[in-house]
């Protein structure tokens, strides 16, 4: 095991594979020359040159529809969106296309692209820059989309998504470019649709995905410190598909669910995610299932207020409280 | 250099890349739409492309044309029956630039279009059967009914689509040449589209991407006039140039050609589909065409929107397979008997492949869940674990 960064375990899980098969390929905007707008694609430039790392045009819906294309013909590209909320521009190519072509072709087509890139809120870039689109994706048929929030989970869903023949979008975060955690040496791939245990508990499961998992994890702290309940954190990783076991057995053991997200709240992810519990876990919850999403209008810049539209540690304590 | 020639006879691909000095006056002036001069079949045939071909070459695209437009006449005749659901865009009109361009393509080449896609299906070799059934719905159908009229596919073929979003095949054309680069194949990818699909944005794009990258791909704008009741004057701002000559914009070769003469078409085409596979440049041809049915078979005001006059105009005076038909005559390749027996035989494969298609079945219920993602198609291979997909 060794120490590394969010950052460095999304480039080796690019360098290995760009190693492991010659059909992928990086594309994005700043990718190759200036080393990636988040340095994630730092020195892949000098190390495989530029058949293999190309700097596209601010064209999103050109260069991704024609990843798409290439991904049709058996090339697996891996294109960079600058910002996940750049996708827009680009929501045909990345909606319509990617996940209706082979659906269209009775089966004759597969798309094996991914784009990857940040989505998050938190950083003062306002709201064009803040979105969190992976519930659209996980509305999508065809579709698969992930949330890694540890370098672990980075590298391990990032190689899985590349390997995968089928549309894998790839959710990241510029606020835990910086993070570090422990990665093994040998090689690993985590399976699209396993969750994770993140901390364990018996009083309440608190279930995140994206940087709200790490919100819940100081949360269950304090609950811990200050309030003796024992959290356990259940981390997504996976939207579309889904671990629903591994929700469920939480549930199941705790008897009470606190839902965390940073999508907004009407038709996020966790609405999803409450409506399974109350379908298979019914019975065993002692209380509502609760939710936590950010507050229900655009992005807002102001800092201080950005950081209350979010998710935060003191907020899930207090539902978490109301329902203990 | 003279970019086009006033009889849009003959071609000049921009090779360099010099700009041109368009002057004010000449870009904010709309021009009325240019329709093909008359075209000299017998002259064009002797162009490059044309000369060497053998009369059963010359006589397959007369087939090819006749098919389609056969085929076409029939499944009117089924939608007008209730046997075809949602929209039906016919070729009719427009087949000599499926059929003279596809009969460009090696091994190598590939080609996409939008949802006007019935003729460039069966021009790569798509039997009507699967195409008929397709648009019955049937499991028979191309996309075993998964797709209808708009979204026909064939791989095997080379035929990635059928697309159905006005424009949205444009970069998945330059990713098929991006794509044939990459692995140093020698090809080239067709990507067909409309004259109202110039105005999207995904296809300035893929316009510049693919001038930028020297990408191997030739988009080609069936200019039939109209993008459903808007005439191209009431859509497109565009020099008097024509609507290819925005290819100036992309340092990109451009070309017009006359969609009335296959000849004509070959000849264009070919040389962009050289230049493509030799020197792996992209080109943007304009081919002018019209078609004679409504946008769709929905489309009750076709003729509000244009005259009576304009379509008989063309049907008489301007339609590719006629004129060709007259050529073959002419020139002594075919008789008239010889002419009946192919109509005939496309007339009976079309009402053969209509037979098939109503007698084949629907798709089961369960196929819904088919075809969705690949790897649920493939357990034996299938790396993911958890749910997939949320119906209960
Ligand atoms: C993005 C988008 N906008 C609108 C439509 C509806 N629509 C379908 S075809 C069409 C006209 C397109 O005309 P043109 O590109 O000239 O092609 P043609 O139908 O003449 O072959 C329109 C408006 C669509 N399918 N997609
Ligand atoms: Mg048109």
């Amino acid at each position: 095991m060794s120490k590394i960064s969010y950052r460095q375990a999304l480039k080796d899980a690019m360098i290995e594979e760009l190693e492991r098969d010659e059909n992928v390929v990086i594309i994005g905007e700043e990718v190759a020359q200036y080393n990636g707008a988040y340095k994630v694609t730092e020195g892949l430039l000098a190390q495989f040159g530029p058949k293999r790392i190309v700097d596209a045009p601010i064209s999103e819906a050109g260069f991704i529809g024609m990843g798409i294309g290439a991904s049709m013909l058996g090339i697996r590209p891996v294109m960079e969106l600058m910002f996940w909320s750049f996708a827009y521009v680009a929501w045909d190519q990345i909606i319509n296309n990617a996940a209706s072509v082979r659906y269209m072709s009775g089966g004759k087509i597969n798309v094996p692209i991914v784009i990857r890139g940040p989505a998050n809120g938190g950083t003062g870039v306002g709201a064009t820059h803040s979105h969190t689109p992976e519930n659209f994706i996980a509305n999508t048929p065809g579709l698969k989309v992930v949330c890694p929030v540890t370098a672990y989970d980075a590298k391990g869903l990032l190689k899985a998504a590349i390997r995968d023949n089928d549309p894998v979008y790839v959710m990241e975060s510029t606020i835990l470019y910086n993070s570090t955690g422990e990665v093994p040496e040998e090689e690993y791939v985590i399976p699209l649709g396993k969750a994770d245990v993140k901390r364990e508990g018996t009083d309440v499961s608190l279930i995140a995905h994206g940087p709200s998992v790490i919100v819940c994890l100081e949360a269950a702290e304090i609950l811990k410190a200050e309030h003796g309940i024992d959290a356990e954190v259940v981390d997504l990783r996976s939207i579309r598909p889904l671990d629903e076991k591994t929700i469920v057995d939480s549930v199941k053991k705790t008897s009470r669910a606190v839902l965390v997200e940073e999508n907004k709240p009407f038709c996020g992810v966790d609405a999803q995610i409450a409506y399974l519990i109350q379908n298979q876990a019914f019975d065993y919850l002692d209380a509502p299932v609760q939710r936590i999403s950010a507050i229900d209008a655009p992005a807002v810049y102001s800092p201080p207020l950005e950081k209350k539209q979010l998710p935060q540690a003191d907020v899930v304590v207090k539902k978490v409280l109301e329902i203990c | 250099m003279p970019l086009i020639n006033a009889s849009f006879s003959t071609h000049v691909l921009r090779k360099d890349r010099k700009t041109q000095i368009v002057t004010k006056s000449s870009i904010s002036k709309t021009t009325n739409r240019q329709k093909p001069t008359k075209a000299i079949l017998a002259k064009d045939a002797k162009s490059p492309a044309n000369a060497d071909l053998s009369k059963d070459e010359l006589i397959g695209f007369y087939r090819e044309m006749v098919r389609i437009r056969r085929f076409e006449e029939r499944s009117l005749r089924a939608y007008q029956q209730g046997r075809i659901a949602g929209f039906l865009h016919l070729y009719i009109g427009q087949e000599s630039i499926a059929v003279g361009s596809i009969s460009l393509m090696g091994e190598n080449d590939h080609v996409i279009t939008a949802y006007r896609d019935h003729g460039h299906a069966l021009a790569v070799g798509m039997n009507m059967n699967e195409c008929m059934a397709e648009l019955f719905g049937k499991s028979t159908g191309c996309s075993k009914g998964k797709g209808g009229s708009m979204h026909y596919f064939d791989p095997s073929k080379n035929y990635w689509g059928g697309h159905g979003i006005v424009a949205g095949q444009t970069p998945l054309g330059a990713g098929l040449a991006y794509g044939l680069k990459y692995q140093g194949k020698k090809g080239c990818a067709l990507c067909f589209l409309g004259d109202g699909a110039i105005n999207q944005g995904a296809f300035h794009e893929s316009l510049n991407i693919a001038s930028l990258w020297d990408l191997p791909v030739v988009y080609i704008i069936e200019n039939n006039g109209y993008s459903m009741g808007t005439s191209q004057e009431r859509s497109s701002m565009h020099p008097d140039l024509g609507l290819a000559a925005r290819a100036e914009g992309y340092s990109m070769n451009w070309a017009h050609i006359n969609g009335e003469s296959i000849f004509d078409i070959r000849e264009g085409v070919k040389k962009a589909m050289d230049l493509a596979r030799e020197e792996s440049k992209p080109s943007l041809l304009e081919i002018h065409t019209y078609r004679y049915q409504g946008h769709s078979i929905a489309d009750a005001n076709h003729k509000k929107y244009r005259t009576k006059e304009e379509i008989d105009d063309y049907r008489k005076n301007h339609d590719p397979l006629s004129l060709y038909r007259e050529y073959l005559l002419d020139a002594k390749l075919l008789t008239d008997e010889g002419m009946k027996e192919i109509d005939l035989a496309a007339k009976a494969e079309a009402e053969e492949s209509a037979k098939f298609a109503d007698e084949s079945p629907f798709p089961p219920e369960s196929d819904i869940l088919k075809d969705v993602y690949w790897e649920e198609d493939h357990p034996d291979q299938k790396l993911s674990e958890g749910r997939i997909f949320f119906n209960d």
